[in-house]
Parts: C-alpha cells; structure tokens; sequence
C-alpha cells in the first residue's frame, strides 16, 4: 500500500516522460492523480502496515499531510490539464516585460517532473526513518525546480536558481541535525540507535541535552527554510510568483506543509525528551519573524503572486505560532495547515485565471476583476475573505483557535503582537484585493466580460467549498485524525 | 638571563655573508651556471668599505640611520637567536618581542633613509616594505605566541626547544607552525617569491628599491645587515627543527651549521624553482603563513583534551 | 586517533583555507577533488572498523566526489567559456580572515558540545568549518557555478561530520543522499548551462530582478 502510494507516481512521471502525445499524457497525470487520492482515501480510513522494519509508515501526522496533499495534487492535476491546454505552443508574449518573449518548456518534462514531485512529496509523508525523510525532503526540491522553470525566461531562471541553492543549502544543514541527532541517541560511542521515530521517541529520556538542542536549531533553519519561515524565507517569494500558477499552488498547499511535517517530527523528539520549552520558543520565535516580514512587504506589495507568496510566509509564521504556544495551540496548528492549503491552493489557481485574462502581475494593472470574469471574480474575493480569516471560513476559525490557545496560557503579550501583525496583513491584502476585484478597467488589458471555461473555475471552486465546510463544522473524521495527531506530539 | 653562549654571535659575524653565497650558488647550480664564488658577499662588502660615498645634496643625517643603525640593531637581535642546540646569548622571557622590535627598528630606520632621500622610487619602495612587514609582523608573532601559549614556555630559546619535540607529539601542528616561520623568512629576506634579490628594475623591486642612493661604506653595511638577517631568521628555523639540535657544543654548532647550510639551498631551491608573485598576491601568500600559524596555534591548544 | 588521522582531518582544514584564498576556478574545482578523496580515505585510517558497508561507501565517494563531479564541473567551466576566476564579493585576503574567524567559533562550538568518546578532537571543528566554508562561500562568490561547488562543499563538511561522530547511517540512506547529491549537481549543472545561455556569463549578480 506505502510502497504503491509512493510508487505509483514515480512510474506514471518516467511513462509521462517517454509518452509522446499530449493528450495521453495528460491523461496519465489525471488518472494518476485520482487513483493516488482513492488509495490515499483508504490508507486514511485504515493505516497500511509499515515496510522496511517501520521505516515507512503512516502515523496520524503523515496520514493527515498525505490526505491534504493528495487531495490538493487531485484538484492541481484537473486545472494543470486546462492550463496546459491553454498555454500556446511556441514563443509567448511576456506578461512583465514589453516586447520580450519565451518559451515554455517541453510539456513531457513539466508533467513528468510534476508527478515525480507528487511522489517524493507523498515518499515525506511515509517516512519515519529520518535519514529517509532528509532524502525525500531534498528530493522535492530537485523535483520542483524544473517545475518552476516551465516559463523559460530569465526571472524564473532567477528564481529557479535561487530555489536551487537556498533550499539545498538549508536542508544540507537538516542533514547535520540527523548527525547530531544520531550523537544524542548514543553520545557515548554505544550501540547506534536507529533514527527512526518511533526508536528516537522510545529512548527519549536518555537523550543527551546539548547535541538534542543543537540537533534542534539545526533542523529548525534546515526545514525551517524549505517551510518558508522567516528569515530564510527569501526563496519562497521569487519560485511562488515566477512558477505557472498550478506549481505555486503545489508549492504553497503542499510542499510547505510537507517541509512542515519534516520540522514536526524532528521537533516531536525534542518535546519527547523534555525539552518542550526550547522547542516551543524556537517555532515562536519564527513564527512571529515571518508574520512581521510577512506583514512589511505585504503592505508595499504590487505583484499579486507575490502577495500570495507572502501571504503563504504569514501562514507559515501563523501555524509555527500556533505550534510554539503549544497545547490546544497544536491542535489548532494543524487544522490551519490544512485551511490554509486549502484556500491558498484556490488563490493561487484563481491567480492563474487573472493572469491569462489580464497578461500582468501587477496589481495596478488589473481592475474590475469582479465584473470582467464573472466566476473568478466572486471567487477572488471570497479567497481574499478566507486568507484573511474571515468568517465563516476555516481559517477563521482555527486562527481563532491559536489566539484562544495563547490567552489561554497567559502569554498576552505575543498574542497581541500576532493579532497587531494579523492586522496590518489584513490592511495590505485588502488594498491590493479590493483594488483589483472592483475600479473600473481603464482600458488596458481586459475591457468587457469574458466568459471561463469550467475547467478553470471548478477547482477552484471546490477547494473554496471545502474551505467553507470546515469553516461551519469540522467534520468527524478530521476531527479525529487532528486530535490523534496533536495527542502524539505530548508536550 | 640564563647563561648563553656567544658562539652564536660570532659565527653569524663570520659567516653570515657566506648563506648569501651558498643561495646564489645553488641558483646557479639549478640555471646550469658555474656562478659567483661563495665569498661573493665578502668582496662586496670589503669593496665597498674601500670606496668612499656619494650623498645626495636633499639628503640630511637622517640617511645614515637606516644603514649605521639599523645594522647595530640587526647585529643586537643576534643576542637573542638560538642556534639549534646552541642558547642563545641573552635569554628572558618575552625577548622574542624585543627581537621583533629590534628587527622593526632597523626597518623602521631603512624605511626613513630611504624617504630621506627624496626620490618617489624609493618611497614606492619603502610603502611596500612596510606594508609587508605590517603584515609579516602579526604572523611570526602569532606562530611563536602559538608555541608560547601550549608549552609555556616564554623566551626564544625555550620556545624553539618547545617547537622541536612538537614534531614527535604532534605533527601537523608543528608543520603548520615551521612553513610560517618559513613563508616569514623568505618574506622578511625580501627572497622569492615576494621579492627577487636579482632584479634590478626599480618598479619592481621592493627591498633593495629603498638602499639605492647608498654608496660606498654605507651600502656596505646594508650588504652585511642583509646577511645578519637572512641569518638571525635562518637560525630561528633551524632552531625549530629537531632535525638540527644536538646538545653536546662541538658536534651541536657543526649540526646546527648543517642545518643554516640547508636552509639556504633550500631557499635557493625555492628561488629556482617559483617566478615572483604579483604584488598583489603576496598579502595572501602573507595571509596563508598566518592562517597556517594560527590553525597550528587551534591545534595546540583549542583542540587539546 | 592516529596520528595520520589527525594529518588527514588538518589536511581536510587547509583545503579549506585554500578555496578561501584561491582565485582560480579550476583550483576550486581541484580541491573539490581532493576533498572528495580525503573523505574516501578517513574511514581507512580512523579507528573504527572496515565494515562492507564502509568500503562501498567509500569507493562511491571517491568515484562521486573525487572524479565524476569535478569532470562535471571542468566540463562546464569548458562548456560556459567563463572567465577562469572566481569573482569574489568579499576578497581573498578577507575571505582568510572570516575562515579563521570561522574555525574558531567550530572549535569553540566543538568543546560547548560533550565531547563523544573514540572520536577524534580536530573532527568536529574540521567538519563543520567545512560547512561554514560552503555557507560563506555561497555567499561571498559570485558565479553560479563556484555556488554549486560550494554547496558541495558544504555537503562534504556534513559528510565528514558523519564520519567524525563514527555515525553511519544505513547504507540505503547514505546510498540516497549520494543519489540526490547526484541530482542535485545535474539539477544545478542545466541550471548553470541555461544562465550561461541566457545572460552570456554565469555571474549571480545579474540575477537581482527579483526583490521587493
């Protein structure tokens, strides 16, 4: 079952690569995708057995992920085939820069590399084993570039490159938190013991203090910078705003959480060994790092990819908050991470319909969204409502959730600080989705009502539906998974 | 003070122009010259203490210190210079300090005679000379502080001793510490590859760009000044090496001897075989004897257990 | 520890320096060699046992890191008609100065952490200012490619941490991190081939369109 979920898109990218035509390829990538969510589907009803000795194993937290990012990659796959199918053969007209023109990269490439950065994403989910997780975490990365790099011109070459080193460099020194991990678990030169979980967690007691806390700060700033946590964020902006909009949305719903995951499980062994409070201090001090970098280059933004991007640096900043104020906090942490995946997969879709209606990412070129695309235009604004957490969308509620979490433990004084920073994010994403959603078209660009094809709509549509439903009631099955989840992080 | 010898002294009166000789013959040897003969240096010398001078009329007594001078402060520094197994003549703590200020000195002297004269060659000269040794300076400090703060040892002698059985304990340190005191004596001789004693183009020359208006007696006492550094400096190596310290005095002076002899064949070596380096290179040549200085300086003592 | 143990781990420091001060690419990419050489040798001549599991992953580091990268990365230097030199942001002289700078914090780091028994005590601070050497000269260079073999670098340093704490992963691990280093440096290497055909050179200071 473990071994058919990671497999499964692996073999279907090598046949992408090697098909010829599109349309069988692009039918492989959406039968790839919907048998991958029906047997994530059933591994989330049932847990599969564990292979490799309980090396790749599905715990409730990788469950969780793995139903979130399967769903996500199911949704991406239906819009990847409208876009696909959209994008022109040949040269294409620049949306940013007047008179310039580029290519796409070949297709076989973008949809081969898109299933294999689904597989090495679900390969996360499934490891336990932490040298393996390490591999599956980098292997996202390598996975992801090419994806990154579709629009062949010199900023996504930019930001491909930037992707490249800054991720690589920081997951290279997660490989030395494993290291360091592995010198806590037997600091004495005693029998090795193997840096697989649930041993780590068995043995958690006898860890030694200091190399756990300098193995901690390590993965903190390894994973921490593939999550997109300030201050390494500073890849996240250029990949997520220079991808076509199907990868960012990938990349912002799915790959931050994976890294996220990663983070979590390393940090699961410091609180297993006591050391709660070090961990819970390391996520707050990150977490409000990225809301307050978040917050100062919203206010001034002009590019509305990039304000999604930052956007996903704020969530990031909201879910380690939610993690460092600890207790209900956890619970309320990861309902955000799947929220947030939600609606921002939706934005980042939505995102990619204005920019082929308008050929710009600049929010002051694009006005009367609302009137001129008569489905992506409500839909903007309703995402905007959801990523701001307004009511009655699930955001709301589990941002609700952490700042109930931090009066809870008495610590008023950051919460204020994350709510004062909450706000000034709610001011500059107002400004610019506003603006864009209503104003009259003046003339540049799109000028009179445009009729959608529904493949560009319904999945976004759906993900805001979804978003909405667990805005009104979490529904048992979440609920139960969340609650086993945050109950193994103890703390 | 401990109880020294002055054998040291001496032998370095005598035979100190006889290194430049050996250097030069060795060069020869490499180019498939006969070269010059190995007293070279003492003809010179005697020559021009013979001849009388010429002074430019810019110039004031000024000009006579860098040569009088600095070669009474070169000739002091010996004082303080082991030989191999030989003490040195003078020995308290923190002498090696008094040695580097006594070597300063006499370039500090060089460096103003040679701006006495007025001419803007020699000042490009003296610039380069002092931004060397500026740099020099710090690195054969910091190898010998290197040694100082592991054995604890505090005067010259008892550092060199200190340094020779390092090689048995601990070798790569002792390594790292003996190529920067080599990198600091080629650089401080002006040999190659900062400086090449042969040229004789003025934009190019760094050490002997600054002696060019001396004459006579006074360029003399350069020559000799020259060769008691290139012997204070060749001792200091030596001294370091365990290769070369015997203890009993008449076979220790002929071993230490030996010792001076392969310093400069191997300096002549070095000089056959390496072009000068840029100007602007040689800082990091300068940089590297002083990396290798304090990574010897980290061995010994920030990894110790 | 032996004593050509130690030799090699000073040796492992040095190379180090040399990156720092050096100006030519095809030195880099040498060191880079001989680095990938000297961590194929540290398992011969540490103390702690010859195992299968050490012989493979020795011979797939020298085979790795000592002759298909740097073939890879001479080929590229061939390929992009760069100018040979590294281009610093931070010169050589000063580059020294940050990597003493450096290895005395490794070396004050190393004694912060309890001290593991059976290791040697110049691996740990060597190890990491490798890491530290990779970090700032990824920073301070500005060619794409001497950033590629900086990550290297780093890599090399994380490496050689595993083999200082005589941690060795299971071999389908280590087996998987060489894999992705592989795909990592093909990644980068169509990275480096792209920039070089879309701005002439391979510097990283024109990649500045970006920002806020």
């Amino acid at each position: 079952m473990i071994a058919a979920l990671v497999l499964l898109p692996l073999l279907a990218g090598l046949a992408a690569l090697l098909v010829r035509r599109d349309g069988p390829r692009r039918t492989v990538l959406l039968l790839t995708a919907f048998v991958h969510l029906g047997l994530s589907a059933s591994a989330w009803r049932r847990a599969p057995a564990p292979l490799w000795n309980g090396w790749l194993a599905l715990d409730p937290a990788g469950r969780l992920f793995l139903g979130v990012t399967s769903l996500l990659f199911a949704v991406a796959a239906v819009y990847a085939v409208g876009f696909l199918a959209r994008e022109e053969k040949g040269k294409q007209k620049d949306a940013d820069e007047a008179g310039a023109f580029f290519l796409n990269g070949p297709e076989a490439i973008f949809v081969g590399c898109l299933l294999f950065f689904f597989s090495a994403m679900t390969f996360v989910t499934v490891c336990q084993h932490f040298g393996l997780l390490w591999v599956a975490v980098e292997a996202t990365t390598l996975a992801s570039a090419p994806l990154i790099y579709f629009h062949r011109n010199h900023r996504s070459l930019e930001a491909v490159w930037k992707y490249l080193v800054v991720c690589s460099v920081g997951i290279a020194l997660a490989l030395v938190g494993n290291l360091f991990l592995a010198v806590a678990a037997a600091p004495n030169g005693g029998p090795a013991v193997p840096l697989v979980l649930s041993e780590i967690l068995n043995q958690a007691g006898h860890l030694n203090v200091p190399w756990l806390r300098a193995a901690l700060v390590f993965f903190f700033v390894g994973y921490g910078t593939k999550m997109g946590l300030a201050p390494m964020h500073t890849w996240l902006p250029d990949a997520h705003s220079e991808s076509p909009s199907v990868v960012s949305a990938l990349l912002s719903g799915a790959l931050l959480n994976c890294a996220f995951l990663a983070l979590w499980r390393a940090a699961q062994t410091g609180v297993a060994a006591g050391q709660a409070a070090f961990v819970q201090d390391l996520f707050l001090i990150l977490g409000l790092a990225s809301l307050a970098v978040a917050a100062v280059f919203i206010l001034g933004q002009t590019d509305f990819k990039r304000l999604l991007a930052y956007s996903s640096v704020e969530h990031m900043g909201v879910i380690a908050f939610g993690m460092g104020i600890g207790g209900s906090g956890v619970f309320a942490a990861l309902l955000h991470s799947v929220n947030h995946s939600l609606v921002k997969g939706m934005l980042f879709l939505l995102a990619g319909n204005i920019l082929a209606a308008y050929r710009t990412k600049a929010v002051a070129q694009v006005r009367g969204v609302s009137r001129l695309l008569p489905v992506t235009g409500p839909l903007w604004l309703a995402g905007f409502f959801a990523i701001s957490g307004m009511p009655p969308f699930g955001t709301f509620l589990s941002e609700l959730l952490i700042v109930k979490a931090g009066l809870d433990s008495g610590r008023w004084g950051v919460t204020g600080v994350f709510l004062l920073l909450l706000t000034l994010v709610f001011i500059g994403m107002s400004r610019c989705f506003l603006n864009m959603a209503q104003g009259r078209p003046d003339g540049n660009g799109l000028v009179s009502p445009t009729k959608e094809k529904r493949i560009a709509f319904l999945p976004s549509l759906f993900l805001g539906a979804l978003s909405l439903w667990l805005g009104l009631t979490v529904p048992g099955f979440l609920q139960r998974l969340l609650q086993e989840t945050a109950a193994r992080w103890g703390g | 003070m401990a109880d020294g010898s002055m054998t040291n002294v001496f032998l370095a009166a005598v035979l100190s122009p006889l290194l430049l000789g050996v250097i030069n013959r060795t060069k020869a040897f490499f180019a498939g010259r006969k070269g010059v003969p190995l007293g070279q240096a003492y003809y010179d010398a005697a020559k021009l203490l013979r001849k009388g001078m010429v002074l430019s009329r810019t110039t004031t007594p000024v000009f006579w210190l860098g040569p009088v001078a600095g070669l009474a402060a070169m000739t002091s520094a010996l004082l303080f210079v082991p030989l191999g197994g030989l003490p040195a003549a003078v020995s308290f703590p923190g002498d090696w300090i008094l040695l580097a200020g006594l070597l300063a000195l006499a370039r500090f002297l060089t460096v103003l005679s040679a701006l006495d004269t007025g001419s803007s060659f020699e000042g490009m000269g003296a610039s380069r000379e002092a931004f060397f040794a500026s740099l020099t300076e710090p690195v054969f400090l910091s190898a010998l502080a290197a040694l100082s703060l592991k054995g604890g040892a505090s005067s010259l002698n008892d550092l060199c001793a200190f340094a020779s059985t390092l090689f048995a304990e601990n070798l790569p340190a002792a390594v790292l510490v003996a190529a920067a005191l080599f990198i600091v004596y080629l650089t401080e001789n002006a040999r190659l590859p900062v400086d090449d004693p042969n040229t004789h183009l003025e934009l190019t020359m760094i050490h002997e760009v600054m002696v060019l208006d001396h004459s006579g007696p006074l360029f003399g006492y350069v020559v000799y000044g020259t060769a008691v550094k290139l012997w204070i400096f060749g001792s200091i190596v030596v001294s370091v090496c365990p290769l070369f310290r015997a203890a009993s005095a008449p076979f220790g002076v002929l071993v230490a001897l030996a010792g001076l002899l392969a310093v400069a064949v191997l300096t002549g070596v070095v000089e056959s075989v390496m072009a000068r380096l840029r100007l602007l290179r040689v800082p990091l040549l300068i940089a590297g004897a002083g990396v290798s200085a304090v990574v010897g300086a980290i061995l010994l003592t920030g990894v110790g257990r | 520890m032996s004593a050509w143990d130690q030799a090699l781990w000073v040796a492992f420091i040095l190379l180090n320096f040399l990156l720092l001060g050096t100006s030519r690419l095809s030195v880099c990419v040498r060191v880079l060699s001989a680095q990938g050489f000297l961590l194929a040798a540290l398992p011969w001549l540490s103390s702690s046992a010859i195992t299968g599991h050490t012989v493979v992953l020795s011979a797939a580091s020298a085979l790795l890191k000592g002759l298909v990268f740097p073939w890879f990365f001479m080929r590229a230097l061939d390929a992009a008609e760069v100018r040979r030199e590294v281009e610093p942001y931070v010169g050589f002289g000063a580059s020294l100065f940050v990597g003493l700078a450096a290895l005395g914090f490794c070396v004050w780091l190393a004694r912060a952490l309890p001290h593991p028994s059976a290791v040697s005590n110049v691996a740990l601070p060597a190890s990491l200012f490798a890491l530290m050497t990779g970090l700032f000269l990824i920073v301070s260079r500005k060619k794409a490619i001497t950033q590629a073999l900086a990550y290297l670098v780093m890599e090399n340093g994380a490496t050689a941490l595993g083999m200082a704490l005589l941690h060795w992963e299971p071999l389908v691990v280590e087996l998987g991190i060489l894999l992705d280093l592989f795909a990592a440096v093909f990644v980068m290497g169509i990275a480096v081939y792209h920039i070089n055909r879309e701005f002439d050179h391979i510097d990283t200071d024109r990649l500045n369109y970006l920002k806020d």
